[in-house]
C-alpha cells in the first residue's frame, strides 16, 4: 500500500517573519461553505444557533467563525457543520483553500499594496470581512485582531499568495 | 473608476468583469422570428453617452450588475442587481 502523507496548503512555504511582520499558516479543523436554500435562511440560522452575518461581516457560530462569503454564501471556518443539510447546500472545502494569518505593525500597509480596499481599522474593524482581489486572485480578507488579518485564496495559489505577501512585507519593512 | 456594488459598496473597477450591453436581460421569445433574433444576437448600439451594461462582481460577491455608464466621461451613474433590474 502507498502511504500518503497529508500536507497542508502552505507546507514548505510558511512561516515567514520579516521585521515586525509575521505570516503564518492557519489550518482550520474544517472549512464548510453554506448556501441557504431559497427561503432557508431562517432555518439555517436556527440550525447554526446564530444569526447569519450581513455583507462584509463575520460572527461566531457552531463552534467556529462564520464569514459572509458572497451573494447568498457563507463560509464556516472551523466548527461543526453537522445537521445543517436540511436548510442549506453544505460543501466541505477544507482542502480547497489556503488560510494564512498576517500579523504585526503595518499589516494594513502590506495589504494596501495588494488589495484595492481601505483596510484601516477605523474603516475595517475587527470582525469585518471582504471578498476582494489580491494581486488578481479571488480572495477573502478578514480582520481577526487589532493588527492581524486572516487571508484566504484557492489552495493552488498558495505559493503565489506567499510570494506576493512576502514581497510586500519586505517593501514595507525596508521603508521603515 | 469605481463602481458601487449594491451588496459590497464602492469598489475598484479591477474587481469587476465587463460583459457588454445589457440586452441579454431582454431575451426574445424563441418563436419571435429571425429578424428579432438577428437583432438580439448581432446588433448593438454604440452610443457616445449613457449606456446600460452588464458587469460581474467577479472577485467580490459574484453578483451580476446592470451598470449605467457614460461612455464619454466614464462616469458611473447607477448600479443595480441584474436579478432585480429584470423583474
Amino acid at each position: 500500500m502507498v502511504e500518503l502523507v497529508a500536507k497542508s496548503a502552505g507546507d514548505g512555504l510558511l512561516p515567514v517573519t520579516i521585521g515586525k511582520l509575521s505570516l503564518t499558516e492557519e489550518v482550520p479543523t474544517a472549512l464548510t461553505s453554506l448556501m441557504p436554500f431559497k427561503g432557508g435562511a431562517a432555518a439555517l440560522e436556527a440550525a447554526l444557533g446564530a444569526g447569519l452575518p450581513g455583507p462584509g461581516e463575520s460572527g461566531a457560530a457552531a463552534g467556529g467563525r462564520v464569514l459572509w462569503f458572497g451573494q447568498n454564501q457563507y463560509m464556516l471556518v472551523g466548527g461543526a457543520a453537522e445537521g445543517l443539510g436540511d436548510a442549506a447546500a453544505v460543501t466541505d472545502q477544507s482542502d480547497a483553500w489556503v488560510v494564512v494569518r498576517l500579523e504585526g505593525e503595518g499589516c494594513e500597509d502590506v495589504l494596501a499594496r495588494l488589495v484595492p480596499l481601505d483596510l484601516r481599522p477605523q474603516v475595517f474593524a475587527e470582525g469585518r470581512t471582504a471578498r476582494t482581489e489580491l494581486m488578481h486572485m479571488m480572495s477573502s480578507v478578514t480582520r481577526v485582531g487589532p493588527q492581524a488579518f486572516m487571508i484566504m485564496v484557492f489552495r493552488s495559489m498558495a505559493a503565489t499568495l506567499v510570494h506576493d505577501l512576502k514581497t510586500a512585507m519586505q517593501g514595507v519593512t525596508a521603508r521603515r | 473608476m469605481r463602481i458601487t456594488c449594491p451588496i459590497c459598496g464602492e469598489r475598484d473597477r479591477r474587481e469587476f468583469y465587463y460583459k457588454s450591453a445589457a440586452v441579454a436581460l431582454e431575451r426574445p421569445d424563441p418563436e419571435a422570428g429571425d429578424g428579432v433574433w438577428n437583432d438580439y444576437l448581432h446588433l448593438r448600439e454604440n452610443p457616445a453617452g449613457v449606456t446600460r451594461e452588464l458587469w460581474y462582481h467577479e472577485t467580490g460577491c459574484s453578483a451580476w450588475l446592470v451598470v449605467t455608464r457614460n461612455t464619454v466621461s466614464h462616469e458611473i451613474l447607477d448600479a443595480v442587481l441584474a436579478s432585480e433590474a429584470r423583474a
